[in-house]
């Protein structure tokens, strides 16, 4: 397998007050072709960053990308200028939203907003993309697309707008689909809807799918491999099947006990104690130390290196360090 | 503390014939719909449309249904957030649903309390948490002076609070912790039943785990009753001991939640659950989803006869004209389908 996307030691920091916060911080991702990678992290984690960081739309200032490379296709990200950016974006790598309520344009069609993409990008005549745009409408599921694409967006549910933005996102057939947190927002009915049609599109086009999402039961729907960020790092890497029959990261263990089963009784939950720490107060060895039920001594003074493991699994712990793969 | 106050409860107050702390009969709440320059009411949301259920002391009840059922219109209307529009709400055998404020205020008021979802908007950010949680004590009435300062530090420290946080604000706090504080609110009053409306969802998944351990010690240990509304499967199956699902303004299905989860009557319960992704192990058959076609009809123009046969795999031509009664087919399990 070839990889479309690689993060290397990703840095992506912001500046308050003359201090460095430091939101990503050191993230190795990668992302082969047609393959569906979830980023799995609670609030504060710097999963939503590192997505951002991708598509180069942190905010700077305050935010900057001060280390690390995100090659894409064999090219370098993060020393393009905005103008090839641009052609790239909504391009070869598109974003879906959480929110579909505010992330189209009110006072366009829906149609507009699809042609738009495609008369940019694709340099369609305006004849071609209405066309193009009523066959996105149709394959995202929708049965009366002739007539929607002169409709508004408030004349939809949450779940339709959802299917228009995908629609948008795939217009161009990117090479790379960015959801991040794609069905939060929506009901569990529509929530299916959506992971399907994803599903379905991304096997249709050989598209690859970095999905970010919060919902581990999301994550073993759709995912072929997961990485689980916690204050900013990658703390565990794994396939999909790999780390639900078997987490190794004591954050990971926490989170999948934390959520109780739809199918099972379960007696009590095992919470994780305490709270993600603000980046500014990120402890000096392992960041998970002060809530992980294993720490010890090293684990407050040192900090863990991503270990490499057999299987291609990855786990930055020390409870881990004997399993370290010789490559 | 505690055992005293229900002690005196009992004593004051006599049961009804069962043995049920709450019992809601065919509950509704429309909303008017208004137009043009005079106002005038054009139609209504029928937002609960219907809704019975029992609840027994110590109980927990989970209500739960996509957005729009009507779920947390039917929390807020059981304790006259809203004024219901028909249907009756016995609480202790006394029936509230057409009380006056004043005697609501004396009587009941203090014996029901609700725990908001949003713990950023929940909170008055301008009051100290000595004054959030006195707020309550002052209006009801109950202890003073010293006793009342007493009375916040053991709620806090019963929510697992340093108490010497009694002088600080909210916004000092995470979203987890603000929840703690509005709990430690609606157990200031000693009441029977708290009303939970989707209380952890707005939290990250450690932290709501914390919150739903923390909510079922606090009914061990006080023996609290709980309506609890989420739209959240998975945290209903945990915490409740029955379930209801709401659709429409209406309870499809109602049963305890063995019977329910494993189980389901109901077309809708059954596409429900069959929706949420569950995180699982290789190997593990999972259910055969059962996918619905379309969104939620407008609860102002409700389909007739079943409100769910537009989207149900089951309908049939008796679906679409006559309205299921809502009755019960096994023991313990209601259902509203012309299936049974």
């Amino acid at each position: 397998m070839t990889a479309l996307l690689e993060l290397k030691n990703l840095k992506t920091h912001f500046k308050r007050d003359k201090v460095s916060i430091p939101a990503v911080d050191g993230v190795d991702l990668t992302i082969n072709k047609g393959e569906t990678v979830a980023l799995v992290g609670e609030s504060g984690s710097g999963k939503s960053i590192t997505s951002l960081s991708i598509m180069k739309l942190i905010p700077s200032p305050p935010g900057k990308i001060v280390d690390g490379s995100i090659i894409f296709n064999g090219k370098d990200l993060v020393n393009l200028n905005e103008d090839d950016m641009c052609k790239i974006r909504g391009n070869d790598i598109s974003m879906i939203f959480q929110e579909p309520m505010t992330s189209l344009n009110p006072v366009l069609t829906i149609g507009e907003q699809i042609i738009e993409v495609l008369m940019y990008h694709q340099k369609m005549t305006r004849a071609q993309a209405v066309n193009k745009a009523v066959e996105m409408l149709e394959m995202v599921g929708f049965s009366r697309a002739k007539a929607l694409i002169n409709e508004y967006p408030h004349r939809l549910s949450g779940g339709m707008r959802q299917r228009v933005m995908i629609a948008i996102a795939m217009s161009c057939n990117p090479k790379l689909l960015i959801a991040d947190e794609p069905t939060t927002a929506l009901d569990v009915t529509i929530q299916a809807q959506i992971l399907d049609l994803m599903k379905d599109l991304s096997k249709q086009y050989d598209t690859s799918i970095l999905i970010i999402t919060h919902d581990l039961g999301v994550v073993s729907e759709v995912a072929d491999k997961v990485v689980v960020m916690y204050c900013g790092q990658v703390v565990e890497e794994a396939l999909v099947d790999d780390l639900f029959d078997e987490p190794l990261h004591p954050y990971t263990i926490g989170l999948m006990g934390s959520i109780p089963s739809l199918e099972d009784e379960t007696d009590r939950l095992q919470s994780i104690e305490g709270t993600v720490p603000p980046p500014e107060h990120f402890p000096t060895g392992c960041r998970f130390a002060p809530r992980c039920p294993h720490a010890f001594d090293r684990c407050r003074e040192e900090a863990p290196s991503l270990i490499q493991m057999a299987g291609g699994r990855k786990a930055r712990c020390f409870l881990h360090s004997d399993k370290e793969a010789t490559l | 503390m505690n055992a005293t106050t229900l002690e005196k409860k009992g004593s004051n107050h006599l049961y009804s014939s069962s043995d049920y702390l709450l019992e809601v009969t065919e509950l509704k709440k429309h909303f008017p719909i208004k137009a043009g320059i005079l106002q005038r009411t054009v139609g209504s949301v029928k937002a609960v449309d219907g809704v019975s259920f029992r609840v027994k002391k110590g109980e927990t009840i989970g209500i739960v249904g996509e957005s729009g059922c009507g779920k947390s219109t039917a929390g807020r209307t059981l304790i006259r957030l809203y004024e219901p529009t028909g249907g009756d709400i016995l609480f202790k055998g006394k029936n509230i649903s057409k009380m006056r404020e004043s005697e609501l205020r004396r009587t009941v008021r203090k014996d029901i309390q609700m725990i908001f979802q949003d713990p950023f908007a929940s909170l008055n950010p301008r009051k100290t948490l000595k004054h959030i949680l006195a707020e309550p004590l002052i209006t009801h009435n109950l202890y003073k002076g010293r006793e009342r300062e007493d009375k916040i530090q053991q709620l806090l420290e019963k929510v697992g609070f340093n108490p010497m946080f009694i002088n600080r604000y909210p916004h000092e706090f995470s979203g987890g912790q603000r929840q703690r504080i509005g709990i430690a609110r609606a157990l200031a009053v000693n009441p029977d039943l708290i009303i939970a409306d989707e209380p952890v969802s707005a939290l990250d998944v450690s932290i709501q785990a914390q919150i739903i351990n923390l909510m079922e010690d606090l009914q061990d240990e006080l023996g609290l009753t709980y309506v609890f509304i989420s739209h959240d499967l998975s945290v209903v199956r945990h915490i409740s001991d029955k379930v209801g699902v709401m659709y429409l303004g209406r309870m499809m299905e109602f049963a305890n939640k063995k019977d329910l989860y494993d189980e389901p009557l109901h077309p809708y319960t059954q596409a429900l659950l069959s929706a949420v992704p569950v995180p699982r192990r290789k190997g593990v058959e999972r259910r055969e989803r059962i996918i619905l076609k379309g969104d939620l009809p407008s609860p102002s123009n409700p389909p007739q006869g079943c409100v769910f046969h537009t989207r149900c795999p089951a309908a049939t031509a008796m679906c679409s004209e006559r309205v299921p009664e809502y009755k019960e087919v096994k023991k313990d399990h209601f259902v509203a389908c012309h299936l049974y």
